[in-house]
């Protein structure tokens, strides 16, 4: 039986830890953290969960000691946002590379400069190449749903990859939505105890984690690592599948919306694509046949499978929440259209960006980018790249 | 899943090396002879030795072993030469010589 609520994406999480409840969580609570560690440690402090809290120095220090928690033979997590996971950098290619399977609860909001803190993909999308798992949410549900599939993905034995829940910074993060939550005997069922087959403070098995390599080792590390990330494919898709039949959501590794019979399909993560979808049910009530595409797993990118659903398009939108700043589109445009190519999908494509800094982005512009692809699909308008959308220019 | 160091080198192909290359094993750093790096090498004169041991606890690689009391020779399979050991030696009783080999 689930128990109907109302939450914001902060408390979801929290929540979600309150009844995983893990064994450590080493954080830094101080902006640009998130409610998230706060709420976790009132649920510690009114004893409703008895996870061992690190109040850290910096988010240096607490993905350190996640993965320090972590190798010693503890569930561990931790959470932050924005230059919070900038600082983490470092250590979150050690905790991909010694495979730990711990889990950081993301709030998206973007890097500095200007200095802001509203919602944007760029602290998620620097790591990306970090050797994370990354599932992003557009509703606090679908936050919630993530955070209790993470320790299941992460700690598959074909996977033993560290994964990053994402969800967007204030929108999600701070709105408060119906939520629907599960009982907490069946989360601590689903998730399972956490029994390592090796670790640090086992004294009758000795190991060592983290070694020096040197040029002769490196590679051949590297390639087993891309593989495990590879095979965290198929175990995103079971544990999803076998989350659906437990407690009735399910979700793939994106989620297809209205893509059936559509000409013009808009490819988005996170929070807008809520939007998105209301503008497809707009456009279709006027006949218009839109679709929406919304990525929920960035990390594996399921580049084969994004194009299969892509290739009866006719044009298509690839929708940018960071930029790279180097003249050809973010990481999403960059790699989508990379995969189109690859499975010989030519189609139109037209990447645009939008919502940086926390900018609004409506159901408005949504149809102004159906229209748009819709004109250079059919009447070959030249559209500029990497248009930025709702952006004050004097430019026509 | 324990992990045979001896059976893992540079020929090793990548699905045979550990996830992580974590050392499922302990006490490892024995089998791998650090002593290949010397370029300096410490020569012992057990005649001019008092038995002093200041040379040992100095040894930041554990290479100087003492039984009942007395230093031994040198562990050469794992002196670095770093020469640390002649410098506090008070009786001369250890001098350090040019190459890999104590001659």
């Amino acid at each position: 039986m689930s128990v109907k609520d109302r939450m914001s994406g902060n408390e979801a999480v929290a929540y979600a830890i309150k009844q995983v409840n893990p064994d450590v969580m080493p954080a830094f609570p101080i902006t640009p953290s998130t409610e998230i560690p706060q709420l976790v440690s009132s649920y510690i402090a009114n004893n409703e969960m008895d996870t061992e809290f690190i109040p850290v120095e910096s988010e240096h220090s607490s993905m350190s000691a996640t993965i320090g928690a972590e190798a010693a033979g503890a569930r561990s997590l931790t959470a932050t946002s924005s230059c919070g996971l900038a600082l983490m950098w470092e250590e979150l290619l050690l905790a991909a590379s010694n495979r730990m399977p711990c889990v950081l609860a993301l709030v998206n909001r973007t890097l500095s400069g200007p200095i802001n803190i509203n919602c944007d993909h760029s602290d998620a999308m620097g790591a990306r190449d970090t050797g994370w798992i990354q599932i992003f949410a557009e509703s606090n549900q679908e936050a919630y749903d993530n955070f209790i599939q993470a320790y299941p993905i992460a700690e598959d034995p074909r996977v033993h990859l560290p994964v990053m829940i994402c969800q967007d910074g204030f929108i999600t993060s701070h709105a408060v939505m119906n939520i629907e939550l599960n009982e907490d005997n069946e989360v601590k069922e689903f998730v399972g105890e956490y029994k390592p087959e090796e670790f640090l403070l086992n004294n009758n098995k000795p190991i060592a984690i983290g070694p020096y390599a040197i040029s002769s080792y490196v590679m051949e590390a590297r390639k087993a690592q891309e593989e495990a990330m590879e095979n965290s494919k198929e175990v995103i898709i079971e544990v999803a599948k076998r989350y659906k039949e437990r407690f009735g959501r399910g979700f793939e590794l994106f989620e297809e919306y209205r893509l059936d019979d559509a000409d013009y399909i808009m490819v988005i993560m996170g929070s807008a694509a809520g939007t998105a979808k209301q503008a497809v049910d707009d456009l279709r009530e006027k006949g218009m046949k839109v679709g929406v595409l919304k990525i929920r797993v960035f990390r594996p990118f399921p580049a084969e499978e994004l194009a299969k659903a892509l290739s009866n398009a006719k044009g298509i939108a690839i929708m940018e929440r960071t930029e790279s700043y180097n003249g050809h589109g973010g990481p999403l445009c960059a790699e989508l259209r990379a995969a189109l190519y690859e499975n010989k999908v030519f189609t139109n494509v037209v990447c645009y960006t939008y919502g940086l800094g926390g900018r609004d982005f409506t159901v408005d512009h949504v149809y102004e980018v159906f229209e748009e692809v819709k004109d250079v699909t059919e009447n070959g308008k030249k559209v500029t790249q990497h248009r930025y959308i709702n952006l004050r220019t004097n430019k026509a | 899943m324990r992990t045979d160091i001896s059976k893992i080198n540079e020929a090793t192909p990548y699905e045979e090396l550990t996830e992580g290359l974590i050392t499922f094993a302990g006490g490892t750093a024995r089998d791998f002879h650090t002593g290949e790096w010397r370029t300096d090498t410490p020569v012992f004169d057990k005649e001019a030795c008092k038995q002093c041991l200041l040379c040992a606890p100095a040894c930041p690689d554990g290479c100087i072993p003492v039984k009942d009391s007395k230093r031994e020779d040198f562990d050469y399979d794992h002196c670095k030469g770093c020469g640390i050991c002649a410098k506090v030696c008070p009786f001369n009783a250890i001098k350090m010589v040019e190459g890999s080999e104590p001659k």
